[in-house]
């Protein structure tokens, strides 16, 4: 466990490193854009010296060096700073949408796994078989299926011909805000105030979103199974167990499967990236109220300090949850050592 | 033997028979990949002669007529034949795709061969700033470089071409290092052979047969981040046929029902990517079976 401790904190210092590379990226990359916070503010007719004064409030006529070694120093005080089109903190923009993101994710990620690992154990299973290669296509067509589109032809079928579920927001409009003060995450406040029609109105707006997600990406964790459970399935004690006349279906989904899951964590870690990007795509077809909708709506306006408040959140998120990926492989399989 | 295509169809179609013994599964995917990417760059290449109408012409029928009779997939709210359209959209987009995994590959290749040859101080830093960027999501990078870069065919391509950089850089690095090592090498070094010529000679050659399996996937992938960036409205001016475009302006009606406007143009998007996968995943299976596992 010590030496787990000592991995922790050399993956936290690295993540240092890391997100100042892509901060400078994004810091220089908005700078050289055409456009500027302070136009899109105050439309393009304002008068030049109103726009020339606004800016030197802001400070955006001193030379970039200087605004970003200002930045750097404020980052480092964990200071996000303000928003430069509204009147609000950066860190509380981005507090308010990131749970509805987390709320997305987590449950795509459970519906990713869900349907990957089930449906490429039983390929590996029924390696040769029709069935193997129906979900071999399925792993290939589904991970080619650009997100929005995904969630534009659910909305398609399941909002609009069938009726059955909402295609935006994340409630309907009966439901009261005051249910959801607690976490941000809906299902989980509207289960602590036990308010069950809020939960359900929750869920039900949910599906569709974390449906869109989950499937995109379950193609990934298809041929991820199925790779890792026909190594597992090819191993001694798979035929010991065979030979001691345990049932089939018992080796397959429980001895196999639980090592064939090790290298399948391994490899989420490295999904989260993927997971993000979807969420974005997915946060803007389903009109959800997350990070992704925030980044693009302050990329339209310019707002300097939001978008890269958001990609340092991005960057965070993505090295933190590979992080707990690695953290939980070591405790789960204990022949790993740090 | 005087040539007769009848005869040189019926050959290709008993030596693909052949390879598909020799293969199995593998080889049909790649076949089948082939055969899409070839159909769609024929309709990119002749879209002129294929589309009924000019993509631009509003005056082709009723708005937002239902596919079927003159308008094989229908008309939008501008009166635009959608088939014409699709057609011509596909040139846009492999465009797009095809070039950025061009100058990424080229860019990634030259740079891990470099930095992995070299090593020292360039090669840290190098690697770090790679791997940087290659644990970020690609498309919210992306993004950022579209929205810096304006709307256009260039830009969209280089904000497409940047993100895969590094998948390059680290594949390239990873193998240069380990063919540094080889007993050949050595002996190039030994009689005498300068830097370059090992390294472009001896190494080049054998790292670049792996990257033709990465090209392909890259493309599919890059056509889905062209796809996306153009759907959010960041990358092309409305002059220009796009799928990713006719999509986002399809959204509107879906509320109104008119599926045609979102369904065929995602579903293009979809097929091209399928193809381009298929394609790298058959290449992959023949060339090097271990390659995707890593």
């Amino acid at each position: 466990m010590k030496n787990l401790a000592r991995y922790i904190i050399a993956r936290l210092l690295l993540t240092i490193p890391m997100v100042f590379i892509l901060l400078s990226i994004v810091f220089v990359v908005l700078r050289i854009m055409p456009g500027d916070p302070v136009s899109s503010m105050l439309g393009g007719h304002a008068p030049e010296s109103v726009i020339e004064l606004k800016k030197e409030e802001l400070g955006l006529n001193r030379p970039i060096a200087l605004q970003y070694l200002d930045y750097l120093w404020q980052i480092c005080r964990l200071d996000l700073g303000d928003s430069m089109v509204f009147k609000q903190r950066v860190t509380k923009a981005i507090a308010e949408k990131i749970p509805a993101t987390i709320e997305l994710t987590i449950c795509g990620i459970l519906i990713t796994l869900f349907l990957g690992v089930f449906l490429g154990a039983y390929a590996a299973d029924r390696r040769g078989m029709v069935q193997d290669y129906v979900i071999r296509l399925y792993g290939i067509v589904v991970y080619c299926i650009p997100v929005f589109w995904m969630g534009l032809m659910l909305q398609l079928i399941f909002g609009i011909w069938l009726d059955m579920l909402p295609i935006a927001g994340r409630t309907g409009p009966r439901v009261f805000a005051s249910t959801f003060e607690k976490t941000g995450l809906y299902v989980l406040d509207s289960i602590l105030v036990r308010d069950f029609s809020a939960l359900g109105d929750v869920l039900i707006h949910l599906v569709l979103p974390a449906f869109t997600l989950g499937l995109v990406l379950s193609g990934i964790f298809v041929r991820l199974t199925r790779a890792n459970m026909l190594d597992v399935l090819k191993a001694d004690y798979i035929t010991a167990a065979e030979a001691r006349g345990i049932r089939h279906r018992k080796i397959v989904y429980k001895h196999a499967l639980k090592n064939a899951f090790i290298p399948i964590l391994t490899m989420m870690g490295l999904q989260i990236a993927l997971l993000m990007a979807g969420a974005v795509l997915t946060e803007t077809t389903f009109s959800w109220p997350g990070m992704g909708r925030l980044l693009l709506e302050r990329i339209y306006l310019r707002d300097y300090p939001t978008i890269q408040g958001v990609i340092i959140m991005i960057a965070l998120i993505v090295a933190m949850a590979s992080l707990i990926v690695d953290i939980i492989y070591a405790i789960v399989d204990p022949r790993v050592r740090y | 033997m005087r040539y007769s295509p009848a005869a040189g169809i019926g050959w290709a179609i008993s030596r693909c028979a052949g390879l598909g013994k020799k293969y199995g599964l593998e080889w049909w995917i790649l076949v089948a990949g082939a055969i899409i990417i070839l159909a769609i760059v024929s309709m990119a290449l002749f879209a002129g002669s294929i589309a009924p109408f000019s993509p631009h012409d509003q005056d082709t029928g009723p708005q937002l007529a239902p596919p079927g009779g003159e308008h094989l997939m229908g008309t939008d709210n501008l009166q635009r034949d959608v088939w014409s359209r699709i057609v011509h959209g596909s040139r846009t987009i492999l465009r797009v795709a095809v070039l950025a995994a061009i100058i990424s590959s080229v860019l990634g290749i030259t740079l891990g061969l470099i930095s992995g040859f070299s090593g020292g101080f360039f090669d840290r830093v190098l690697s770090l700033v790679m791997d940087s960027v290659y644990s970020f999501p690609g498309l919210i990078l992306a993004i950022a470089f579209a929205a810096m870069l304006g709307p256009g065919v260039i830009n969209i391509t280089l904000s497409v071409a940047v993100i895969y950089i590094p998948t390059y850089f680290r594949l390239v690095r990873g193998q240069t290092l380990s063919i540094k090592e080889e007993l050949y090498v050595e002996a190039a070094k030994a009689i005498g052979a300068s830097g370059s010529t090992i390294l472009w000679q001896y190494i080049f050659p054998n790292v670049i047969a792996t990257t033709v399996v990465v090209f392909s996937l890259n493309v599919a992938d890059a056509i889905m981040i062209e796809a996306a960036l153009t759907y959010l409205g960041l990358g092309l001016p409305p002059s220009i046929v796009d799928w990713g475009m006719d999509l986002s302006m399809g959204k509107k009606f879906l509320p109104s029902g008119q599926w045609w406007l979102i369904t065929f143009p995602g579903a293009m998007i979809s097929l091209l990517a399928v193809g381009f996968t298929m394609l790298g995943e058959g290449l992959a299976e023949i060339l090097n079976p271990r390659l995707l596992e890593r």
